[in-house]
């Protein structure tokens, strides 16, 4: 079936890359099985790419399964959902899973045991106009569920030329150890096809191609057995070598161009998708259903039962470790995502979010031999030889460690898709890519430092303005009134003596009815009366506006 | 932090700075056998003295600059370099010229500039260079081969020699020295005489001197399988190799035969040592893939440079020091296209400057 | 005699009129360098330099009135900047204006004991204080620059400069040089303990 197939596609070669070892094995042996529901779940609101999204529910608030419980308030940003039904109990900052071991705020619910879904409206596709379509997908969350969780519907927009020759779905998965893109391809290959249509109406893209690694056949054939004898769709089998599940050296390998640097894939006219987030599109299109849970693959040598789950968004990861039967005596650390791009988690109770799709967990004996010390570049040149994207890694390196950031970027930089083949080649074992990391948010710290410069200024130079016209007007009416003074001096009667008087009469007034004593006070003795007096002298004190008050102010100061 | 700030944890034991020199020094092993084969001991008592030198300096150098000692005395590179030098150097040489060039080489070669990783030049041929010029005589005098040479010193003449100067009784240093073919060849042109005649001398085998082929092939196996192995790319020995056979071969047509060989400049000399041990040396040469080709060729021309109207015999380590200092030039004009930039790539982000 | 004046003089007023010319039309839209410096500056708009706000002190600097060195919010960085800039030698910065910050700090207001005196609003440079007389003042987070200026004039001392909180938004990757287990910050002292990770 598939030599036809795979010999009418043409495939792209990309420089540099690795063949790594697979270990996709260890968790494919199971299919995806589904989590327990916790009895907590902790709901981040920044879970994609973009303005974190505004909760629009209080503690205590009762929510069903698929209940909007924030808002998106910006155009990069999409809602989130209630993972299951159940009662608010928080919002407020929670750990989450982020390299930084930073906090971030999410909702607490107590799930209910019922798990009662909202009203869902399945709509179907097929008349629907595509901005329609796309708004659907927003309000459903989906996001890329590869890794980057970029908002989905933005990349559903075929822009103002609409012209969109090619529709990717990536099902390459080219990072070790992570399988829940190959389970999904072959638990639900129909899902994943329908999602495709789906998102090719969306896009009204001329030609479908679903790009997966020759490591995976069982995904390969279910995905064909699916498709049937329909022709809409080409399934190419790709090379297995990292990295080449990367946006840029996918759409490299099965069209040949190259996205522009700081372009789009749509520049060439070209989308490319997770084969999840096609999945995701199905359920959300064709049952109404909005994201609200993923696949994880929990794998590694801590883990007695590796293999697939389903778990809700806001399940703490420590539940998917216990599912797995981890043995938390042997283990060492766990990472999120696969061992070439992944981070360290730094919290078990983080919750799963739409972009975990990995954990993958070292035990003690797998990490102590792997820490060799970082020793200095001997400019061996393996890492620009393996460069996915033909950088030249040790210059950046050494620029980013000197902290010469034009330099860096002279280097492309912002070019680099942080695929860590550089680090994994380094005899030195330089960790190139944290160095990367730290450049590329440097420089966008610098930026946002300098945009915060400029509204600092343009404020200042209002300001000044604002004060040299409050004088130009203060001056003004001084001038007009003393013009006016001056004409009134004609008048027989002084207008400026009436003025005092009529002043003086004033303050007279005010001081007569300042005098006049409370008429309930006459009859009181005298040790009432003292008692009196300290109440108003307490009062003095207390009172700001006192004129005592400030000087007792300078007294302290000066004492 | 970087503990507990992980990005991109390893995922299999991979090739260190240590696993790199020590397959470096392994493939050095068939061309030193061979030279131990032809030249006896001295080789032997330089390469062992030139290593025990280097790690002594290196350990001092480090505890110097206060650094970890471990970590780099492990890392294999001073040894390499030691090695390298000592088969620069002719096997009846004194201790204290080896002494003051691997001195010379690890302390104003290597550490004086930062150590490894930092130094602009190759230290090995730094310290070379600085005894050629030093010391002329006690380089040039190389011993005949054991084949060729009635009374070869043997285990202990070569020691005592080394450290004392002395050769066992009736023995002159002129008796078991001659000079090298390259240096014959220069002086005899020099002197008007046909290469024919030069070539009739008993130093001369096929393709270079007698000895010298079968060394010379010995560094080409152990380079030919670093390349294999691939810890050094084919790039840089093609291109010396390359760019020193085409201009010989060019100066031997156009000379009419009054030249020597390209074969004969090949094999003669440092010059596949120098391609695919030297040369290679990651610290100083170019790093991008058209950078090393251009590097090499221009090693390789300018040894024929060197060699051919230069004042001295060899002209590798010149011109390895030579294109060292150009190499960060070299890579900045050899800068490969990157993913989705015009091949000029002069595109948006460059275009403001 | 005259016709070599003639020619000279001739020759003189045609290169003068080219020069003219190019002078007009290729003329250079230069960027005053006021402006220059004035972008390098943090615009804090402190007057820690000495000049009241960030453009005086770039126009001290340009009549060679101030020195490069005296804004420390900008830190040596901005120093390297401004040396850059104008080509001149760079030199440390100067202490007597203050020290440099590391972190960026922000002025909050305890609004349980403001007054509502409006003095810090007065004083602000970049009005991002907001409140009216007798009302709880507060500061605009994000348009606070942390000058300080509003801490001399309050009469009760309610404001207080505090870190910038550091969320996931801003957050920065650490650079691996300032990492403990760095191999430029190994010294010889602990070099057993880096063998042990070799041999391991």
């Amino acid at each position: 079936m598939s030599d036809t197939e795979t010999a009418a596609q043409q495939q792209w070669a990309f420089h540099g890359g690795l063949a790594l070892p697979g270990h996709k094995q260890i968790s494919t042996t199971a299919g995806v099985q589904n989590l327990p529901l916790p009895e907590q779940l902790i709901i981040p609101r920044q879970q994609h790419i973009g303005k974190p999204a505004e909760p629009c529910v209080s503690a205590g608030e009762h929510v069903l399964k698929g209940q909007v419980i924030a808002h998106a308030n910006d155009y990069v940003c999409t809602p989130i959902h209630a993972s299951s039904s159940g009662n608010i109990v928080s919002i407020g900052k929670q750990h989450v899973a982020h390299p930084s071991g930073l906090k971030g705020t999410c909702i607490v619910i107590d799930t209910d045991g019922k798990d009662e879904w909202i009203k869902l409206e399945p709509t179907g596709y097929e008349d629907m106009n595509p901005s329609h379509l796309r708004n659907l997908i927003r309000e459903a969350g989906i996001v890329g569920m590869g890794g980057a969780g970029f908002p989905t519907f933005i990349k559903l927009n075929p822009g103002i030329k609409e012209n969109i020759d090619t529709l990717i779905l990536n099902g390459a998965e080219c990072e070790p150890y992570i399988s829940c893109d190959d389970m999904l391809m072959r638990d639900r290959p129909d899902e994943i096809i329908a999602g495709m249509r789906i998102m090719r109406h969306a896009l009204q893209a001329k030609h479908c191609i679903i790009g997966i690694e020759d490591n995976k056949p069982e995904a390969c054939k279910s995905l064909y057995d699916a498709l049937g004898d329909a022709t809409d769709i080409t399934i190419t089998r790709i090379r297995s070598h990292y990295p080449s599940g990367s946006e840029k050296q996918t759409i490299k390998i099965l069209t040949g161009k190259e996205i522009p640097t700081q372009g789009l894939p749509l520049d060439i006219g070209v989308v490319c998708h997770n084969v999840a987030t096609a999945m995701a599109v199905y359920r959300a299109i064709e049952l109404g259903e909005p994201l609200i849970s993923r696949v994880v693959t929990v794998t590694g040598s801590a883990v007695a039962r590796p293999g697939n789950v389903n778990a809700l968004i806001g399940t703490p990861i420590s539940n998917l470790l216990d599912f797995t039967g981890v043995d938390y005596g042997n283990l060492s650390r766990v990472i999120i995502g696969g061992p070439m791009m992944g981070f360290l988690l730094q919290n078990r109770r983080s919750p799963v979010t739409r972009v975990v799709n990995c954990l993958l967990t070292y035990s003690h004996d797998e990490i102590k031999p792997s820490q060799p010390p970082v020793l200095p570049c001997i400019r061996c040149g393996e890492c620009a030889r393996v460069c996915p994207v033909s950088l030249l890694p040790q210059q950046m390196y050494w620029y980013a460690r000197a902290r010469d950031f034009d330099k860096v970027q002279e280097y492309n930089l912002f070019d680099c898709i942080e695929c860590g083949c550089c680090d994994h080649v380094c005899p030195s074992n330089i960790p190139l890519v944290q160095y990367y990391r730290f450049a590329k948010t440097s420089i966008s710290e610098q930026e946002q430092d300098r945009r915060k410069a400029d509204v600092a200024r343009d404020r200042h130079d209002f300001r000044l303005q604002r004060l040299e016209r409050d004088k130009r007007d203060r001056e003004n009416k001084r001038k007009k009134k003393l013009d006016a003074l001056k004409k009134s001096k004609g008048d027989g009667m002084d207008a400026k003596q009436k003025a005092i008087q009529d002043a003086l009469a004033r303050i007279s007034k005010k001081k007569a009815a300042q005098n006049t004593q409370p008429g309930n006070i006459s009859n009181l003795t005298t040790q009432q009366h003292q008692l009196i007096q300290e109440v108003e002298k307490r009062r003095a004190r207390l009172d700001p506006f006192d004129p005592n008050k400030k000087s007792d102010h300078q007294n302290e100061n000066n004492q | 932090m970087a503990t507990n700030i992980d990005s991109s944890p390893p995922l299999t034991p991979k090739t260190s700075v240590s696993g790199v020199m020590l397959q470096v020094i392994y493939a050095l092993v068939p061309g030193v056998l061979a030279y131990i084969w032809f030249f006896g001991w001295g080789v032997v008592f330089n390469i062992l003295f030139a290593v025990i030198t280097a790690l002594v300096t290196e350990i001092i150098m480090l505890r110097l600059r206060h650094r970890a000692i471990m970590p780099f005395i492990t890392d294999g590179s001073a040894i390499v370099t030691a090695i390298l030098l000592a088969l620069a150097l002719p096997p009846v040489t004194p201790w204290w010229v080896i002494f003051i060039g691997i001195g010379f080489a690890m302390v104003f070669g290597k550490h004086l500039f930062g150590g490894l990783g930092y130094n602009p030049f190759n230290p090995a041929m730094l310290g070379y260079a600085v005894l050629l010029i030093s010391f002329p005589i006690e380089m040039t005098v190389w011993p005949l081969p054991d084949m060729l040479n009635e009374t070869p010193l043997g285990f202990l003449d070569s020691l005592i020699f080394m450290f004392s100067g002395n050769l066992p009784q009736g023995l002159s240093l002129d008796g078991i020295t001659s000079a090298t073919v390259l240096d014959t060849v220069k002086t005899e042109l020099g002197r008007n005489l046909m290469l024919s005649e030069i070539y009739t001398k008993p130093i001369f085998g096929t393709l270079g001197g007698k000895g010298w082929e079968w060394i010379n092939i010995g560094f080409l196996a152990g380079g030919a399988w670093l390349i294999y192995r691939r810890i050094i790319s084919w790039h840089i020995p093609l291109a010396v190799l390359g760019g020193l056979f085409i201009i010989a071969l060019l100066f031997y047509i156009f000379g009419a035969g009054g030249l020597p060989s390209p074969i004969f400049h090949v094999f003669s000399g440092a010059a596949i040592l120098g391609a695919f041990f030297i040369a290679t040396d990651p610290v100083t040469a170019s790093t991008t893939l058209r950078g090393q080709l251009y590097f090499g060729a221009g090693i390789g021309i300018l040894t024929y440079i060197i060699r051919t109207w230069g004042g001295y015999p060899d002209g590798i380590a010149f011109a390895v020091l030579l294109m060292n200092m150009a190499a960060p030039t070299i890579d900045y004009y050899t800068k490969p296209r990157v993913f989705g930039h015009s091949p000029d790539n002069s595109d948006r982000d460059d275009a403001d400057e | 005699m005259i016709a070599a004046i003639v020619i000279l003089t001739a020759l003189a007023l045609i290169f003068g009129l080219m020069l003219g010319f190019a002078a007009v039309r290729y003329r250079v839209e230069d960027n005053p360098v006021i402006e220059q410096i004035d972008a390098i500056l943090p615009q804090t708009q402190c007057g820690q330099c000495g000049y009241p706000g960030c453009s005086p002190y770039a126009k001290a600097i340009v009549s060679g009135e101030a020195d490069i060195n005296q804004c420390p919010p900008g830190g040596q960085a901005g120093v390297d900047a401004l040396s850059k800039l104008l080509g001149i030698e760079s030199k440390p910065l100067s202490n007597e204006y203050g020290v440099a910050q590391e972190e960026k700090l922000v002025a909050v207001i305890n609004e349980e004991l403001c007054i509502g005196c409006t003095l810090c609003i007065q004083a602000c440079p970049v009005d991002a204080i907001l409140g009216a007389s007798k009302q709880m003042h507060t500061v605009i987070l994000d348009e606070c620059t942390g000058c300080e200026l509003c801490l001399p004039p309050c009469p009760v001392e309610c404001i207080d400069m505090v870190l910038l909180d550091r969320n996931i938004g801003n957050w920065k990757w650490p650079c691996p040089d300032d990492a403990a287990d760095n191999i430029d910050n190994i010294g010889d002292d602990q070099a057993s303990t880096a063998s042990v990770s070799t041999s391991a």
